[in-house]
């Protein structure tokens, strides 16, 4: 079975190590705070200027001042800061910032991605997303693996605008979690009860497969 | 070096047609409420703004895209706006994409006197078209310019008389760099002190920064997107 946008998260979340500074992007991204394991404490960077960002505030107690990136209204934990966008992206292009993980429209074989424009019928603007992966040292991509009519979206040359070149290092999709290596995409682990030749089938680019590959656990 | 003006409509004197303005704001999050209404209000046209984001269809800088008073938007997203997104793509509306950490330090730069600097955001994709690169320890870099504004209009929590600025919570964002990087500097503020009233040790923007500041009144602050447990 692929798994769910929540699964998706939750696979992430076992990327997460103490003491990590965290930023997560708009979508799947975002559901990663709610699987954050058990004895593990890490601290969430939002880029429009704050760190310690909690969950949703309870009903009737949301403040306009107080947003994340996707502008949700948020919490700030004990120990959080605010600061302002330049600050924030010091953080992010300083390299202070340990996981960075964020949605994708496609990503190559190489490591590149696209994720913000869709010449002629979509432009969202890239926001902070280039800006974060030219300078995280360690970017995981959540993404489905295939579009909504089928078509991989792992492939060997990304077809839509680039948002960065060369930067992505890992991916879990619905179907599997993958390395980018200097070879190209080597398959790590499969969704539980989804088959080798099921992702290879999925898969634009080819996929270095080697021995058994373990289903995920949760 | 009182700095103090009666309300939006004469902080925003001097503001003519085909000026660049910097609007601070993340969302709808700390913008400057009152000078975009009074903005709307003047009819000014062919303007240029400098904004994170361009609001939302019927608040925030989207009133001014609404009345089509803005030329070029120079934004790092524009998601969530179906009027900008609509202009944009119909080539109505002139718009510069800049990754969202090379905005603010643009800005930045702008008001602290440095005229360009190298960062790695864009390289490999069409932000880099026809930008000098450079490679620094092994990683390539763009040269990016600095930005400055005829105006830059912020909004700030508390203000003094001397234009001292503090910003609450989330809603600093682009606020504290575009307000040093405005020709003249338009402060709106939803609490306006005495000099002297405000701890000299919490302040975000020195005076020096601020050339113009009001009092503001009758704040929505709008939510763009309520979400609750």
């Amino acid at each position: 079975m692929a798994l769910s946008k929540e699964q998706i998260a939750q696979r992430i979340a076992q990327e997460l190590k103490n003491g990590y500074y965290v930023n997560l992007g708009i979508g799947i991204p975002t559901l990663v705070a709610n699987y954050v394991p058990e004895g593990i404490e890490v601290v969430l960077q939002s880029e429009n200027g704050m760190l310690g960002m909690g969950p949703f505030p309870e009903k009737g107690q949301a403040d306009p001042d107080l947003i994340n990136a996707g502008k949700q209204t948020v919490t700030v934990l004990p120990g959080g800061s605010f600061f302002d966008s330049s600050t924030s992206f010091a953080m992010i292009r300083g390299g202070h910032v340990d996981l960075t993980v964020l949605g994708a429209f496609e990503v190559s074989e190489k490591g590149d991605i696209a994720s913000w424009k869709i010449p002629g019928k979509m432009v969202k603007g890239m926001g902070g997303a280039m800006d974060l992966v030219a300078s995280a040292k360690n970017i995981v991509v959540a993404m489905q693996h295939c579009s909504k009519d089928g078509q991989s979206k792992l492939l060997k040359k990304c077809t839509l605008p680039l948002t960065g070149v060369r930067c992505i290092r890992k991916i879990v999709s619905d179907l599997a979690v993958i390395e980018v290596t200097e070879d190209g995409f080597k398959l790590l682990e499969r969704a539980p009860g989804v088959s080798v030749d099921e992702i290879i089938a999925a898969t634009e680019a080819r996929l270095i497969v080697e021995g058994d590959v373990p289903e995920m656990k949760f | 070096m009182n700095k103090v003006v009666a309300n939006a409509r004469e902080a925003i004197e001097g503001i003519s047609d085909g000026m660049t303005l910097m609007v601070g704001g993340f969302g709808l999050s700390g913008i400057p409420e009152n000078c975009i209404a009074a903005l709307a209000e003047s009819g000014l046209k062919e303007l240029t703004c400098i904004s994170n984001n361009a609001g939302v269809d019927d608040f925030g800088l989207g009133l001014l895209l609404k009345k089509r008073q803005i030329r070029k938007m120079i934004s790092s997203y524009v998601g969530e706006n179906e009027e900008f997104e609509r202009q944009l793509l119909s080539g109505e509306l002139e718009v510069e994409l800049i990754p969202q950490g090379t905005l603010a330090e643009r800005c930045r730069a702008g008001g602290a006197g440095i005229p360009a600097f190298f960062v790695p955001a864009g390289y490999g994709t069409e932000v880099a078209e026809g930008k000098e690169i450079r490679t620094f320890n092994g990683k390539p870099h763009l040269l990016e310019h600095a930005l400055t504004a005829d105006f830059a209009i912020v909004k700030a929590w508390k203000g003094d008389t001397h234009g001292n600025l503090i910003y609450r919570n989330t809603a600093n964002n682009f606020n504290q760099a575009m307000a040093m990087a405005g020709k003249i500097t338009i402060a709106e503020v939803e609490e306006l002190v005495p000099a002297g009233e405000l701890d000299p040790n919490q302040i975000h923007t020195p005076g020096i920064f601020v050339q113009r500041i009001f009092q503001g009144k009758d704040y929505e602050k709008r939510i763009e997107r309520l979400t609750e447990r």
